[in-house]
């Protein structure tokens, strides 16, 4: 017995059970993601300032690329996403008090808060679903240039943005399909747009009041417009209709730019998704009341870290992609 | 587990007197500047769009200062780094900064640099 070492090592900085920074292990590795989280976003967000620097000149006026709001017709730039962001820092808000809550062991408390904040963030994800369909299905339709270049058209008396359903004519073309029995090789022909290059072209030629809108930005920060004759000029270039946004074509402008916006967002998106996974977890073990039992709320403090960090990561997009 | 709130912002000139009641107040607060930079992207008032500074328009600088007056709080206030220790803190936010700044640098050049090679090369891109 005399022969036992004794190590008074209880309080000592090797003795263990020591929390560097006075943080637990389980928020140190959440600020770990974070930090390494962060740095992936800002990646993202700084490749997109790469971009839109290279092609400073031609870069889509996101003010008029997201001008709708669900049941309301018109023009309402920015006013949406700004609810979203509203919506998100709200759904932040109750995840605090969530965690205020948690400190003084009110569980009932707690379980609102979750609530509301689970609820917050569903509406949001709600919302970027609704903004990723509006951008895909488009607003006015362009034409496509050889270079890849897009053109708008504009009302030249009004001088608001004219769709291809406005002036386009409707020519009796037929267009042969085909067929799974005839070829070798069969592919579906997939998404058609609503007008073919022809019938827009010629629409155009015989409405006089219509000019093409270029993607360079001239010196008030407007989009370039074309007099007539230019525009008769530039629209010979045109070698296709492109209608709403997908990864190789964008009718509002450049293509990376909907290449970014699906990216970026999309990844911010399936953040914003997890954690609503993540807090409905989180949410049924309260109700169960695995953390009454545990004697502390330390779990809801975590999933918290994780969700106000997807909005501020929002606050960044919000900022860069909208508003600068 | 003891929790201590500091109840303090802007240094000191509000003082809460409830967690509870500081976060209501910073949710405000957040409320305020993100109406005004709506306001101010709709707005777009002639002279902050039309004066540069450093190579950028006023304007964008107002949204980017205000963006990060805001992740301020939200970091501070909402991830209470306010009360963690000041090791904690600086290590989670000086670290990203530095790199990000770092590569906000390197790419922003670059990317300038390719915007004039395309623009006063001879070989034409834009066709």
């Amino acid at each position: 017995m005399d022969a036992t070492v004794t190590t008074d090592t209880e309080g000592s900085v090797w003795g263990g059970g020591n929390r560097p920074l006075g943080a637990s292990y389980g928020k140190m590795m959440m600020w770990f993601f974070i930090v390494s989280d962060a740095l992936t976003f800002s990646g993202f967000l700084v490749s997109y300032g790469f971009s839109r620097f290279k092609f400073i000149e031609t870069w889509p006026i996101a003010d008029e690329v997201f001008t709708h709001v669900p049941f309301f017709h018109g023009n309402y730039p920015m006013i949406y996403v700004a609810f979203m962001t509203f919506i998100l820092i709200m759904s932040s808000v109750t995840m605090v008090l969530a965690v205020d809550a948690g400190h003084r062991m009110m569980q009932k408390k707690v379980i609102l808060y979750m609530f509301l904040t689970i609820i917050g963030g569903a509406i949001f994800v709600g919302s970027q679903a609704w903004e990723w369909a509006t951008f895909i299905k488009g607003d006015y339709g362009a034409l496509e240039t050889k270079g890849g270049r897009i053109l708008q058209f504009v009302n030249a008396e009004t001088g608001e943005r004219a769709g291809l359903a406005d002036f386009a004519k409707t020519l009796p073309e037929e267009r042969v399909k085909h067929t799974e029995s005839v070829g070798v090789w069969f592919q579906g022909e997939g998404y058609q747009t609503s007008f073919s290059l022809k019938e827009v072209v010629e629409g155009f030629k015989s409405t006089p009041n219509i000019l093409i809108r270029t993607e360079t930005i001239n010196e008030e920060g407007e989009k370039t417009v074309l007099n007539r004759q230019e525009s008769l000029e530039k629209l010979a270039q045109a070698t296709q209709v492109v209608e709403g946004a997908n990864l190789i074509h964008n009718e509002y402008g450049s293509r990376l730019f909907a290449d970014f916006f699906f990216f970026i967002t999309g990844f911010h998106g399936f953040h914003v998704f997890s954690g609503v996974v993540i807090n409905i977890i989180i949410f049924f073990n309260i109700i169960l009341g695995t953390y009454e039992r545990r004697g502390h709320y330390e779990m809801v403090e975590k999933v918290g870290l994780y969700w106000h960090f997807v909005d501020l990561v929002w606050v960044f997009v919000f900022t860069f992609f909208y508003l600068v | 587990m003891a929790h201590e709130h500091k109840l303090e912002i802007f240094r000191g000139l509000l003082k809460f007197k409830s967690n509870t009641q500081k976060i209501w107040g910073v949710l405000i607060f957040l409320s305020i500047v993100t109406a005004v930079e709506v306001g101010l992207g709709i707005a777009k008032p002639a002279f902050l769009t039309s004066n540069y500074l450093i190579g950028m328009k006023l304007l964008n600088w107002i949204f980017i200062i205000l963006t990060l007056v805001k992740a301020y709080y939200i970091a501070w206030d909402f991830m209470h780094l306010r009360d963690e220790k000041s090791s904690l803190r600086r290590a989670v936010v000086w670290t990203p900064i530095f790199l990000i700044c770092y590569l906000i640098f390197i790419l922003l050049f670059e990317a300038d640099y390719i915007y004039n090679v395309f623009k006063d090369g001879f070989m034409a891109w834009d066709f």
